[in-house]
């Protein structure tokens, strides 16, 4: 974005940009251009890692009581008085003398604000489900003066999308509740300090000046004046913690405060369900390189910012309501950071800081967040594909993505929102939407469009299937009627909430780190693919007969055919073509109608672990799944029925195609530790082939989880034994004791891989 | 025979998962040796039975009758699904390149590959078309059954030693020590790459004069890289319940860590690479 924020002339910046290579960054805001230009790669292995300093421990231990009671109570405290905003509480602490690196929340660890803004309701209902009292004027502010983001959505809403959110069609959409999946480029901050960034905001503004106001010239204006009083109120911020962040930092230590800083106003002023902080660990090593050469730091030093930066992402704390913690179980907040990768240049954006960034997994143990995520490239250096084959092994916390395949979509410097969604760090946001549940849809179709539990007429009625048998391309005319109504009506249901929260709760702050003119996106979701797959695999390969209820709605199915039809998870063509094309078929079905912005369609194949809700409620499917029975999560196929090993499984899950799934596609294999007579050598070595090879035939995500079953069983009797235990769910990371009994029940019942 | 019960359609060792209801009869069609033949389940992702990550086909038919057998329900060849050796092939074919990368290969296992000599050799032959690392695991019990140009196609071969004793290993398969012990020299002679595997029976096959006698036998042989000794465990006891049949070690406890330290440690004195 260089024509909207050049600067005439350089800043000032006195000794803050001493010794880095200058480039077009120095006149514009260009922090790629910042990274590539002065970025160390290293090749080495991890042997020069420092353990956690002294301070480090000590803060650590101030944090490990909150952490206890929080397992035993839930949310510990809440400021019910005081809508949060940058400045809505005073400077808080956690061990004054020890951080080097302050900025909570609010004024206490683990006190939790509340953000009227997006809904009061969730506020209230997240009140009284963590006990506490929902406070007066608070709930006079947000009824009699103040409409929320909520409220506006509710004003747009049509009875069908109504009747959709209620039958679970259409769920989790950020209705009620901040949208997140936006990542303000924090690293601004620290490389710009505000002044600067503020001048190139007054300058995108002023070129505005002359256009005609149509309403999207109205509303950037508007956008833009928020986003100038945000930064100052950003920087006002700081100044409550003492520190001066209008200009840019200066050493290693200012560029990680200030980025903090950055993310902390960010997550004060909006409770996204993913708050992901982007792609920081390669940027603040070149702060890092350069203090070492100075020699005002040492690797004890450098080791001690992340460590205290990753304490700080992990209390990150939110308040939710049961329904919320049902979809998006464990208390996540996604501060996804991104490590690895390579540049367009094909130098891999790997540094000693993308050591340091893993290593806090040893230092402070495993942990969900930060969302530590991988971007694998081939052609990275062996020894950090090694390393992170190894902290995978001890911890289960790392998630891998596909670099070689985003990076010609996204180029070099995006970052993931959330789980799986790539977006290029200031210059591109989405509009997240949750998912819709394809198998119900299916259900639909056969039905005729009424529910298949309820038997309410939720889609416009047409003709249901009338034999005794399914016949495969009859039920697929109908699935295809379904879906382009399915799409037009969340399409409809996306532009109005996003026409709200821009309105009523817009991220005045996140945004003012971005440019002016930016991609959006607006992320669609799909649940319940390989139950689709799967059954349709079932009518066309076997010979399912139905099953009526009195009133004519069907309501179970029975192959009386050949029982062994073709399932999702073994590479077997004849069934994956039908779950990539089922895929392919929605996004086109999605891309007919036009959004909200202009914002361009996206689609993820992913759960999180709402897998558990959406299959409850969802009635028995063709494929012989049980009425209630959990889908699998993501991609993943349906539990157990990848019988043939991991290989077969990961290798149809690699076919479904990016071009139409953009946000993404999330796969979780979880495999035992490995058998004694395999060294740890050897096993790491077959583990890094065995990524290579999957993202080579085109995967695009995997979670980790090296665990044994035993380990999981024990730890639902004995919780207090394994407080870290931490594993990889789709797309994130979970403390395992803070999934519901169901959702643990869930993830133990997923196929294990005997191997790898 | 009568006693076998269908496995269930759709479970992990069926191999008809992988057929298309649409596929001719194959019974009914006949074409020129071994092209047609039982097997009973794959596996994509094996770390154990060879070098790499491995494929490994089970096919169905054994002429022994192991007490503590994990996979009854391979001893008779029809057991298995009747398939094509093209059928396999195209199987094996969409996880080759990956295979390939993996450092991996193919290993057919049981049953007893040597019962059905021409359909295996079709499948060796066919993999090795596709570059793939090859192996056999074997009872040796069939070894002079086969000729130089079927091992040609054979990598390795993982060779289970059950006993060193002829009377052990009557008691413990129900058949003669000896074809194995010949077949293993032969391997020897050819300088076959061989992983010895014995497998850990508390009770039956743990006896040290039983252990000593094996590693004696294999200690001279510099063709065998491995010898693998195998903890007895009750996965496969399922197996036996299900198809009837009275199963000699529904209480027989998996080996305990020091006895195979101790039976590998007996191996190694030997002068034999042990794991």
């Amino acid at each position: 974005m260089k024509a909207s924020a050049a600067l005439k002339k350089e800043a000032d910046t006195g000794d803050c940009w001493k010794d880095f290579r200058p480039g077009d960054w120095v006149t514009s805001i260009n922090v790629r251009d910042f990274i590539v230009r002065n970025v160390t790669p290293y090749t080495g292995n991890e042997d020069f890692l420092a353990e956690a300093s002294q301070r480090t421990k000590a803060v650590w231990a101030k944090l490990q009581p909150y952490f206890a009671d929080e397992r035993k109570k839930g949310v510990l405290a809440v400021d019910a008085k005081t809508p949060s905003t940058m400045l809505a509480h005073p400077a808080g602490y956690i061990d004054r003398a020890n951080e080097i690196i302050v900025g909570l929340q609010t004024d206490q660890p683990f006190k939790r604000a509340i953000f009227p803004f997006g809904g009061l309701r969730m506020v209230e209902a997240g009140l009284k489900a963590a006990g506490f009292e929902p406070d007066p004027s608070v709930h006079e502010a947000f009824t009699k003066y103040r409409k929320s983001h909520n409220d506006g959505v509710f004003d747009a809403y049509t009875p069908e999308i109504m009747n959709c959110r209620r039958s679970g069609i259409i769920t989790g959409l950020p209705d009620a509740y901040g949208r997140g999946r936006i990542i303000g480029d924090y690293r601004r901050v620290a490389l710009y300090g505000t002044d600067r960034l503020l001048e190139a905001k007054r300058a995108e503004r002023g070129q505005l000046d002359d256009m005609w106001p149509t309403d999207e010239i109205i509303r950037q204006r508007e956008e833009l004046a928020e986003q100038m009083r945000a930064l100052e109120d950003l920087a006002s911020m700081a100044k409550l913690y003492g520190c001066d962040i209008s200009k840019p930092a200066t050493n290693a230590n200012e560029a990680f405060q200030w980025t903090y800083f950055a993310y902390l106003g960010a997550i004060k002023e909006a409770n996204g369900a993913a708050m992901s902080i982007g792609r920081i660990s390669s940027f603040l090593d070149i702060y890092i390189e350069r203090d070492l050469k100075d020699g005002v730091l040492d690797e004890a030093g450098a080791q001690e910012l992340w460590d205290q930066l990753v304490q700080k992402l992990r209390i990150v704390r939110f308040l939710r309501t049961p329904e919320y913690d049902a979809l998006f179980s464990g208390d996540p907040y996604w501060a996804t950071e991104c490590v690895g990768g390579m540049d367009l240049d094909g130098r891999a954006l790997v540094t000693k800081s993308s050591y340091r960034m893993l290593h806090t997994l040893y230092n402070l143990g495993p942990a969900p967040e930060p969302n530590i995520t991988i971007l694998w490239s081939k052609h990275m250096p062996e020894a950090f594909k090694r390393y992170c084959a190894k902290v995978s092994r001890d911890t289960s916390s790392l998630q891998y993505e596909n670099d070689d395949l985003m990076r010609p979509f996204w180029g070099d410097d995006y970052g993931i929102a959330c789980c799986v969604s790539a977006m290029r760090l200031g210059k591109q946001m989405q509009f997240f939407g949750a998912r819709v549940n394809l198998a119900k849809a299916l259900l639909y179709a056969i039905n005729g469009g009424r529910d298949e539990i309820s038997g309410e007429q939720v889609a416009p009625q047409t003709l249901p299937v009338t034999g005794d048998f399914l016949d495969f391309d009859d039920v697929m005319a109908k699935f295809d009627v379904t879906m382009e109504w399915l799409a037009r009506t969340y399409v409809h249901a996306m532009n109005c909430i996003h026409y709200m929260h821009d309105k009523y709760f817009y991220e005045r702050l996140e945004m003012a780190l971005h440019d002016r003119d930016i991609l959006r996106t607006m992320a669609f979701g799909i649940a319940g693919l390989s139950v689709v797959a799967d059954s349709l695999s079932a009518i066309k390969y076997g010979k399912v007969r139905v099953a009526r209820d009195p009133s004519g709605l069907i309501v179970d199915y029975q192959n009386e055919g050949n029982k062994a039809t073709p399932q999702f998870g073994n590479n077997d063509d004849r069934v994956d073509q039908i779950a990539s094309s089922i895929v392919t078929s929605f996004m086109e079905k999605i891309r007919k109608h036009p959004t909200y912005r202009n914002a361009t369609h996206t689609q993820s194949v992913l759960t999180i672990t709402s897998n558990v809700v959406y299959g409850k409620a969802t009635g028995n499917t063709p494929d012989g799944r049980r009425k209630g029975e959990p889908f699998g999560p993501g991609a993943n196929p349906m539990h157990g029925r990848d019988s043939h090993g991991w290989l077969a499984s990961c290798l149809s899950v690699a076919k479904l195609p990016y071009r139409d799934a953009q946000d993404g596609i999330s796969y979780t294999v979880s495999v035992a530790p490995q058998k004694a007579h395999l060294s740890g050598g050897q096993l790491i070595d077959e583990a890094v082939k065995a990524f290579d090879v999957y993202f080579e035939r085109g995967g695009f995500h995997m979670n980790l989880n090296v665990i044994d079953r035993d380990t999981l069983e024990d730890a639902i009797k004995n919780p207090d034994k394994y407080p870290q235990l931490t594993i990889r769910v789709s797309g994130y990371a979970v403390n395992f004791i803070r999934l519901t009994p169901e959702q643990q029940r869930d993830v133990i019942s997923r196929t294990f891989h005997g191997q790898i | 025979m009568s006693t076998v019960q269908a496995l269930e359609p759709g479970s992990r060792h069926d191999l008809r998962v992988g057929i298309s209801p649409d596929a001719p009869d194959e019974d009914k069609i006949k074409d020129a040796e071994g092209a047609f033949g039982y097997c009973h389940s794959y596996e994509t992702s094996s770390r154990y039975d060879g070098p790499g990550l491995r494929v490994v086909l089970f096919v169905s038919g054994c002429l022994l009758r192991c007490t503590y057998c994990h996979n009854p329900d391979t001893w008779h060849l029809k057991d298995g699904t009747y398939v094509s050796c093209d059928h396999v092939l195209r199987r094996l074919g969409d996880f080759a390149p990956a295979l390939l990368s993996l450092g991996g290969g193919l290993t057919i296992s049981g049953g007893e590959p040597m019962v059905q000599l021409a359909f295996t050799r079709r499948i060796f032959a066919g993999a090795k078309d596709m570059g793939l690392h090859t192996a056999i695991e074997t009872s040796g019990f069939l070894g002079d059954r086969v000729d130089s140009s079927y091992l040609s196609a054979i990598d390795l071969v993982l060779l289970d030693i059950k006993s060193s004793d002829p009377e052990t290993y009557r008691r413990v398969t129900g058949r003669d020590l000896a074809p194995t012990l010949r077949f293993a020299e032969r391997l020897a002679s050819l300088a076959k790459p061989v992983w010895v595997r014995f497998t850990l029976v508390p009770g039956e096959t743990d006896d040290p004069s039983n252990v000593d006698g094996i590693a004696r036998f294999v200690a001279p042989m510099k063709n065998v890289e491995w010898v693998e000794v195998q903890p007895f465990h009750q996965m496969g006891s399922f197996k036996w319940k299900a198809m009837g049949l009275e199963y000699r070690h529904l209480d027989t406890p998996p080996p305990s860590r020091d006895l195979v330290n101790r039976v590998i440690g007996q191996f190694r004195s030997a002068g034999c690479q042990a794991r």
